[in-house]
């Protein structure tokens, strides 16, 4: 360690001041490094637990931290806060329960899979808790579509990582595969659709409350005209939750056009070129050549979109306001808002367990599916 | 995996212009009709933007008008109020500094860092890793709960990590190398900002550096770090080490090498990194939330507050959205080619 050896070295004096900092210029190039991310997250994380286990109460013009355990994560995931983290929950319908006999066996399926082909140890548990943590929230999503009962904000956040992160991949590997065919205006493309990426989140919620205002927006005649009279969108939860699904997507989907512009562009040209005059369809040429040049990259860059797509706040905080009732608040929404109401534990337990899932998504997702796109190649 | 080893041949297929093979018409159509329909979807709403800055309040809540001088006469009174009897040039040039300040300080500590770890070997013994965080887990408990002050918590934790480094750690045997480190550093991402935000809170409360610039520097220093060193070891990975022996042998220090050899060479990535970070720091809106009230408010923040309880006056909004926008798009404009790339080369190598 830096620290250790820079007391030993004091004590040679034969070394001069330059020589010793060019001994250690790699410790002192990480150092700083190093330094802040302890400052900005590892000292955070550790005094987040502190606080997710404690229940904070103002008093006078200080404050108190009381010790509770796992209170508050009870209270979440069990108690009186279930029906904001995870919803208001009825008895799953019989097509729910079907539903769910097909996702085991297709759970199961994979698994005896896995462990007939290759089996470690380490990968069998990993798989174990990622599929503890699927199976936790399909039922949750089973138990709250029943009439008369309600998502909560973990639902939504996942609903939001989920729909989001597919349409954006969908468009922007569409655009992408359509501006690499021989066209002209290549460069102007590039350019405005690369637009959406740098327009603030919170400007492109009140962009799109203002665009989508069915009364005074762009769209008035055609609502008029289809005689929707005062409909809006943000009175229903699906609308409001697609709402936010169409700020966030179009903001985003340049991310991905972007890069998986210059990954199509970047594919084996003289593979192309022989496949073409073969004879061979775009589709096919897609398949074969086109997807495994570029799915080691569209599979990265689905993983950094998932990375930030659990950390949603901005749009639906200015859009809907989390409403109508609970349907479009995110996970750091209600973690907000639980610090707000001083909350502070609450809120860091709702933190706690956005990092949870969050981590286990990513971390899945990079071991099932990034490394199986890179063994192509 | 190929990526930075083989850039320039990357970089020479991803911008050299493609021989314009035939399509037939009706694909053709096709093609174009959809690309101007995404531009639309694209260009629209941020029309709608532009057109709503020169609108007065009638205009706006008379029905949608469309084209300027038109439908209605364009005026410049929303701008006359927000930029000049409104408080917004405080917030911009809060928003400028912070940006401009956090995104410089990233890029420097971060490519030091990513610099180092692919140049240089490093082990770490784990009992030392373990020790400190042993140590720092007891700092907080004895604060939060026995209210130690921190002064004396902290001290107290150095010298005892200090003696521990000169005693028991040097036993044992295993360490973690480059690739961890890395990961580790890439890994802080992954974090959600809520989870971070309330301690930091509480540190700068405790510093008395609540709303200052400084604290929102810092902080986003912090959170882009990890971005930066992520993208940029993939530069410096692809650049021929030759040079910088050569330049060793003459007897230039690792420090000299990397200002006057390394850097220079990534330039370009270092754009990129530099567009991306700055993006991400002008438009950061959560820590800005918590750690700013009204001196070293951002415009994200300001933005945000415009919902009164009138509702949303658009045509002010739409001037702040306008100038939110405008220099980034300029920034982009010099750089676009770059972050294509930075970004390719990044992802290729995860």
């Amino acid at each position: 360690m830096t620290l250790a050896q820079a007391a030993r070295t004091e004590t040679s004096a034969h070394e001069t001041r330059d020589e010793w900092i060019d001994r250690h210029s790699g410790r002192i190039m990480v150092l700083p490094a190093t330094i802040i991310l302890l400052c900005f997250a590892i000292f955070p994380l550790i005094v987040s637990v502190y606080l997710s286990l404690c229940r904070f109460a103002l008093a006078g013009g200080s404050f108190t931290l009381t010790f509770i355990g796992l209170y508050n994560y009870k209270r979440l995931l069990f108690g009186a806060q279930q029906y904001h983290l995870i919803g208001t929950m009825k008895p799953i319908e019989k097509s729910g329960w079907i539903a769910f006999v097909v996702y085991a066996a297709l759970v199961l399926y994979w698994l005896v899979r896995y462990v007939r082909t290759e089996f470690t140890i380490a990968g069998f548990i990993g798989r174990l808790i990622s599929i503890a943590l699927l199976t936790g929230l399909v039922l949750a999503a089973l138990a709250t579509l029943p009439p008369k009962a309600y998502q909560g904000t973990l639902l939504t956040t996942c609903m939001y990582v989920l729909f989001g992160v597919t349409a954006q991949f969908a468009l922007g590997l569409g655009l992408a595969l359509l501006c690499a065919q021989p066209i002209r205006g290549r460069s102007f493309f590039r350019v405005v659709f690369f637009i959406p990426l740098m327009v603030t989140p919170v400007g492109v919620a009140y962009m799109f409350r203002m665009f989508a205002d069915m009364q005074k927006g762009p769209f008035a005649p055609v609502s008029h005209a289809l005689g929707l009279g005062v409909w809006s969108w943000a009175d229903q939860a699906w609308s409001a939750r697609l709402m936010v699904l169409v700020g966030d997507t179009w903001q985003w989907t340049p991310f991905m056009f972007i890069v998986l512009l210059a990954a199509v562009e970047n594919q084996p040209r003289d593979q192309l070129e022989a496949a073409r005059l073969d004879g061979a369809t775009g589709f096919q040429i897609f398949r074969d050549i086109t997807w495994p040049a570029i799915a080691p990259i569209a599979a990265t860059v689905v993983l950094i979109r998932l990375i930030e797509a659990f950390k949603i706040i901005d749009i639906p905080n200015v859009l809907t306001a989390g409403g109508p009732g609970l349907a479009t608040e995110s996970m750091t929404l209600h973690s907000f808002i639980a610090w707000r109401t001083q909350d502070l534990g609450g809120s860091a337990a709702i933190g706690y367990l956005l990092l949870f899932v969050s981590t286990v998504t990513c971390v899945s997702f990079f071991n099932y599916v990034v490394r199986l796109t890179r063994r192509y190649q | 995996m190929s990526g930075a080893a083989d850039s320039p041949g990357v970089i020479r297929r991803l911008f050299e212009a493609k021989s314009l093979e035939e399509m037939s018409t009706p694909t053709k159509i096709v093609v174009y009709a959809i690309l101007a329909l995404w531009t639309l979807v694209v260009l629209f709403p941020l029309y709608w933007v532009l057109v709503t800055s020169f609108k007065v309040e009638v205009e706006v809540d008379s029905g949608p008008f469309y084209i300027p001088f038109v439908d209605f006469k364009p005026t410049l009174d929303a701008w006359n109020f927000m930029l000049l009897q409104n408080n917004t040039l405080g917030p911009y040039l809060n928003s400028i500094i912070v940006t401009l300040a956090s995104t410089v300080l990233a890029l420097l500590v971060g490519t030091l860092a990513a610099y180092a770890l692919v140049r240089i070997r490093f082990e770490v013994k784990l009992a030392a890793i373990v020790t400190f965080l042993v140590l720092l887990v007891a700092v907080i408990v004895a604060v939060a709960a026995l209210h130690t002050p921190w002064q004396v918590a902290g001290v107290v934790a150095i010298a005892l990590f200090l003696l521990s480094l000169g005693t028991f750690v040097g036993r044992f045997k295993s360490a973690v190398g480059n690739n961890d480190i890395e990961f580790w550093m890439i890994s802080n991402r992954i974090m959600p900002p809520i989870v971070a935000v309330l301690p930091i809170y509480v540190m700068f409360q405790q510093l008395h550096l609540l709303d200052t610039k400084f604290a929102l520097i810092a902080t986003y220093t912090g959170v882009n770090l990890p971005i930066v060193v992520w993208l940029t070891r993939d530069f410096f990975a692809g650049v021929p080490i030759d040079l910088e022996e050569s330049a060793e042998l003459d007897g230039a220090s690792k420090f000299r090498v990397f200002f006057t050899i390394a850097l220079p060479l990534v330039r370009s990535g270092l754009a990129a990194t530099f567009m991306l970070v700055f993006i991400l720091a002008w438009n950061e809106f959560l820590l800005a939330l918590f750690l700013t009230n009204a001196k070293a408010q951002t415009m994200p923040v300001l933005v945000a507050a415009q919902n009164t309880t009138r509702g949303p006056q658009w045509w002010y909004m739409s001037v702040l959205i306008v100038i939110m926008i405008a220099p980034v798009i300029v920034i982009a404009a010099f750089l676009q080619k770059h972050i294509a790339r930075g970004l390719l080369v990044g992802a290729v190598k995860g």
